[in-house]
């Protein structure tokens, strides 16, 4: 359909210090290597690629980039190819907002995400994994990521945004296009915005006769802090926010704790005869497979951890790697599932933490619970493939589990 | 020897992680944003201690604060 030119293919990295590239398959495949071979070279390391980019390498420069909004715009979150003009219909109010529109925007995105109102919604959530384990459990084997962590969070949020949780695949959809296809490939990503602002266009045309009591109708009945309605781009860049960050983001971190737990029995022995562990042993796997890289803008020429950055360059703020720091975490490389002193960063830092947060803690810790009762014996099928998403988001996307003791 | 410990959390500086309160739920509180304030006026009572010790080394934006007065 398209007379734009296919997106080019990256050249291979050689040199992973001057030339690095989040999207090449070294780095998809096992991205840990190469931050130690980054940070040991530098706290802040540079590329030509993506239009000129940086990446803070330690936990110290990730949160001073974090924390500096005055250096740093988040109105570009992804480091993409390209960079197209910001418009009403590409923002997603408020992880695209700089101060001081941001904080009104967030306020707005808080109360429905609280631990309180997280707590309503578990039941809901340990019914969707059981409908999902009910589906393969008498299987001998399955795809995890398939069959099991891709339909938890896609479910949830649908619940809690009122969409039928029966389209979940046309959201994993849209979802792909715009974080992973998206990178290298614009009209994929303003394709699946554009569908899915008609999307929501259509539901929210549907509450203005039959109000209801889920997310859409909460930001169609918002107010602005001059007491106004939300524009409806800003309702709708909020509705876009909600359905791309709550899906393949939680889905990433259960299905890399169920690829920890099938690859290391002892942690998952420990957790089968001490449940109670799981909270603690959720944030150490968030520490060590943090799956959210966001993005930040240099508009202004500064300095990091010593290093001068220069505007106009995009920043790689990769929370995953600032979590494997050494110097901020004793044996970074090691899963240590009671950790107690766990300051990670895997939902950012700073005004962006992430507004899901709570819900993703719930719904990983409701995963893990539900699927070790009822599966304990677990294991990778060695005749089978994992793979991993590629780019913002890490996680894996082919997950192959042999159900059951080893013969 | 401290008369009293109290934990404090910087208001500026809390991003609503909530790690405080779900580590120790007796000394923290939410608002409705799901920002974190101390409960009461701070006070850890006896035993609790470990508890105010958790929340502060877990806060990613260190925020918290245990004082000794």
């Amino acid at each position: 359909m398209s007379d734009v030119s296919q997106p080019a293919a990256h050249p291979p990295v050689i040199d992973w210090v001057n030339d690095f590239d989040h999207t090449d398959p070294q780095w998809t495949e096992d991205p840990f290597p190469i931050w130690e071979e980054l940070r040991a070279a530098s706290p802040v390391v540079h590329t030509e690629r993506f239009l000129g980019c940086y990446m803070p390498t330690t936990y110290e420069a990730v949160r001073e980039i974090a924390n500096d909004t005055e250096h740093f715009s988040s109105r570009r979150i992804i480091v993409r190819d390209i960079r197209p003009e910001i418009t009403s219909r590409n923002v997603a109010p408020p992880i695209t907002s700089d101060p001081p529109v941001h904080k009104p925007a967030k306020q707005l995105l808080l109360p429905p995400f609280t631990p309180d109102a997280m707590k309503k919604l578990e039941p809901r959530m340990r019914a969707i994994c059981n409908e999902l384990i009910d589906g393969f459990i008498a299987d001998s084997k399955v795809d995890a990521a398939a069959r099991y962590s891709k339909y938890i969070p896609v479910q949830a949020i649908a619940h809690m945004l009122g969409i039928p949780e029966s389209d979940s695949d046309l959201f994993i959809n849209w979802i792909h296009m715009i974080l992973e296809l998206g990178i290298k490939d614009e009209n994929k990503l303003l394709q699946a915005v554009q569908e899915m602002s008609a999307y929501f266009m259509a539901h929210i045309e549907e509450r203005r006769s039959k109000p209801t009591d889920d997310l859409i109708s909460y930001l169609m009945n918002a107010k602005d802090k001059e007491g106004q309605p939300l524009e409806e781009s800003h309702v709708l860049g909020s509705l876009r926010l909600l359905l791309i960050a709550g899906i393949d983001t939680t889905w990433s971190a259960i299905g890399s704790s169920l690829w920890h737990l099938a690859r290391t029995p002892a942690d998952r022995e420990r957790l089968i005869a001490e449940p109670g562990r799981i909270p603690t042993a959720v944030e150490e796997l968030l520490r060590a497979y943090a799956p959210v890289t966001m993005a930040r803008e240099v508009v202004k020429e500064t300095t990091i951890s010593g290093c001068p950055v220069k505007a106009g360059n995009m920043v790689l703020l990769s929370f995953p790697a600032a979590n494997r720091d050494p110097k901020m975490f004793p044996d970074a490389d090691k899963v240590v599932i009671d950790r107690r002193e766990n300051r990670h960063a895997a939902f950012g830092l700073g005004i962006h933490r992430c507004v899901g947060s709570n819900l993703a803690r719930m719904e990983m810790q409701v995963a893990l619970e539900e699927w070790l009762k009822r599966i304990p014996d677990f294991r990778l099928d060695p005749a089978g493939t994992v793979t991993w998403s590629q780019g913002t988001v890490r996680g894996p996307r082919q997950l192959p589990f042999l159900l059951g003791k080893a013969m | 020897m401290a008369e009293r410990l109290r934990v404090h959390v910087d208001p500026d500086k809390c991003q609503g992680h909530a790690r405080c309160k779900a580590l120790a739920p007796e000394l923290f509180e939410l608002d409705e944003y799901g920002n974190a304030h101390e409960a009461g006026d701070g006070t850890i009572p006896p035993g609790l201690e470990d508890k105010a010790w958790l929340a502060k080394s877990n806060c990613p934006e260190i925020a918290i604060d245990v004082i000794e007065e």
